[in-house]
């Protein structure tokens, strides 16, 4: 089976702005894909081509072999966006539910699908509780959940963890592991160093551009040493 | 079906926000009845300050609802004006009559000038046709022949017929259909741009468009979940205009209530386009003097014909024209659907063209 994603010389520009320049990657079935970044490096655009709410300047995004966008592979894609998009005045169980029917799935699988992802992000409890009256990381957890909802292949995951205390943090991770275990696909966008090192395969991004590429191992080894931190500052050093 | 499951979610968003669904439902119905006791309220009788003034005037005056209070002759009009709070003041001096009025109210003065003036001919009237009786009766008595009948000429007596309404029709007939349908389109607008607008600043339009949902889906379940509100809020505004507050209503209550309806979805589906042009709720308020207040001009309160050409243009761009239009011939004139079918039309036009340009717009947010 060829790459879950995979993205060939794509470059997107906003006006004369160029905001990613010249993008290639792939990221194969059952990985963990991290793109790693300051702010405003073009993560959050990448994901966005990704998912194909925008198409690239240039150059081809293809997931699960089929070229973005299509509404059709939305079915597969699970995605949760960096900031918690919910309806804070309904309850939990009415934004799960509103997202599954968004989505092909008959009504018994949307009730087994429900109970799985607020189980899976210990909501269960919370279930019947507006979302207004969440803590910031049951929100984080919640919008987990909605991209989960319809049981897609691959999951994009645009900053999961931005704001969410180390305890959250780890239990955020561990999910991710858990589904990596069930097979999908998995890309996540941070800028904290420390979460790199969970990811099978990583791309720093800078400036819009692939700086380094290759798992975290690989990254420390080429550039002999052992912080993944001081690799970006390195790589980024060698590119300009 | 997506279009239900926006729906849903739109019910059950609605029903939570008790605030919105208030000012959504009563606050017209306020509006209204604050619109209909001030309109329809009783003219104060004017008072006019005389001197010098014959009897038989006075009783005319007073038989004209103008109440007469008697002077001796005053040297500081303004000042008795003022302390004594008349709305005029009537001055004869020999041959020279002097009508002084307070004018506060420019309207007001107007009709008193009118009913003085109608007065004081009418008085003048009276006398020359009493000389001219004596003049004849004088040359018959000199004259021994037949006697030269003469006719009193009575004044005929107009009998006044109404097409539309009738003696006891006030502005606020006039005013309140088009009144009803602005509230409907007013709040209808307000609700469903401020909704739409909160769904892309909180970034749930973003999310909702990363699943398989059609943009179409989009515009059409928004259109569906308040125009279901839209529904009951013009259900309840015209029936509490008609049976509550007794607003005159010659035409169907279904036309009224068609009309109101296509007003809504062109409210509705405008209300959310334009949502797509701001970033905030403030700047949604700010659609409202451009958007929304010229549509009160144009929709009937001034009469369209007498404005200049190209207002007239801007007039027939605005989709009240058509519904105050429309509104004022059922429920005034008592006209039926085959006299509003090019006004509903017309509306119908306003919502697809806002409807098709909805789900363009939407294309900012997601390519396909």
């Amino acid at each position: 089976m060829s790459a879950s994603i995979s993205i060939k010389n794509v470059s997107k520009s906003f006006g004369k702005k160029v905001v990613l320049n010249n993008i290639s990657l792939s990221v194969e079935p059952g990985q963990i894909y991290g793109l790693i970044g300051p702010s405003g490096s073009g993560k959050t655009t990448l994901v966005k081509l990704i998912v194909g709410m925008d198409r690239p300047s240039e150059g081809l995004v293809h997931v699960l072999d089929t070229p973005v966008p299509n509404l059709n592979l939305l079915q597969e894609i699970g995605y949760m966006a960096q900031a918690d998009a919910l309806y804070t005045d309904l309850t939990a169980e009415e934004n799960l539910a509103f997202f599954a029917s968004l989505f092909k799935l008959s009504k018994k699988v949307q009730k087994e699908r429900i109970a799985y992802a607020a189980d899976l992000v210990n909501l269960t409890d919370h279930l019947k509780k507006r979302v207004q009256d969440y803590s910031g990381g049951m929100k984080r957890r919640l919008s987990l959940a909605v991209a989960l909802i319809q049981d897609p292949q691959v999951l994009v995951l645009d900053e999961p963890t931005v704001g969410i205390d180390p305890e959250l943090r780890q239990s955020i991770w561990a999910e991710i592991q858990r589904l990596k275990m069930t097979g999908k696909t998995i890309l996540v966008t941070t800028h904290v160093m420390d979460e790199a090192e969970k990811c099978d395969r990583l791309a720093m991004v800078r400036d819009g551009e692939i700086i380094t590429s290759g798992s975290p191992q690989e990254l420390k080894e080429h550039y002999g040493i052992t912080s993944l931190e001081e690799v970006f500052l390195k790589a980024g050093g060698e590119k300009k | 079906m997506r279009i239900l499951a926006l729906l849903k979610r739109i019910i059950h968003q609605m029903v939570r926000d008790k605030r919105a669904l208030a000012m959504m439902m009563v606050a017209p119905l306020l509006i209204l009845t604050l619109l209909h006791y001030l309109l329809s309220s009783n003219t104060v009788d004017p008072r006019l300050g005389v001197t010098g003034v014959d009897e038989t005037l006075v009783s005319q005056l007073k038989d004209k609802d103008i109440i007469v209070k008697q002077y001796d002759a005053q040297a500081n009009l303004k000042q008795v004006i003022k302390d004594d709070d008349l709305d005029g003041f009537l001055q004869f001096d020999g041959d020279h009559i002097n009508l002084t009025l307070i004018n506060e109210q420019p309207s007001a003065a107007k009709a008193l000038q009118m009913q003085v003036t109608q007065a004081i001919a009418a008085e003048n009237a009276k006398e020359q046709a009493a000389k001219i009786t004596t003049f004849i009766q004088t040359i018959q008595s000199k004259l021994q022949g037949a006697p030269i009948k003469l006719d009193q000429t009575k004044a005929p007596a107009i009998s006044t017929k109404f097409i539309y309404g009738n003696e006891d029709t006030t502005f606020f007939d006039q005013l309140s259909p088009i009144l009803v349908g602005f509230f409907v389109f007013f709040f209808v607008f307000l609700i469903s741009g401020i909704a739409l607008l909160r769904e892309r600043t909180t970034g749930t339009l973003d999310r909702l468009l990363a699943t398989p949902i059609q943009r179409r889906d989009i515009v059409f379940g928004y259109l569906s979940g308040y125009g279901l509100f839209a529904i009951i809020q013009t259900l309840i505004v015209v029936f509490y205009a008609v049976k509550v507050l007794d607003i005159m209503l010659v035409g169907s209550l279904w036309n009224v209530i068609i009309i109101n309806l296509c007003l809504a979805l062109v409210a509705l589906s405008l209300g959310i386009l334009l949502s797509a042009f701001a970033n905030s709720e403030f700047q949604m308020m700010q659609f409202i003097p451009i958007a929304i207040i010229p549509q009160v001009f144009f929709a009937g309160i001034f009469p369209v014909e007498g404005m200049p050409e190209w207002m007239q243009v801007i007039a027939k761009c605005m989709p009240m024209y058509y519904g105050g239009d429309a509104l004022v011939s059922v429920m005034y004139k008592g006209l039926g659907l085959s006299d509003i079918g090019i006004d509903l039309l017309v509306l119908l036009g306003f919502a697809l063209v806002f409807i098709v340009l909805n789900v363009i717009a939407l294309k900012k947010y997601r390519k396909i």
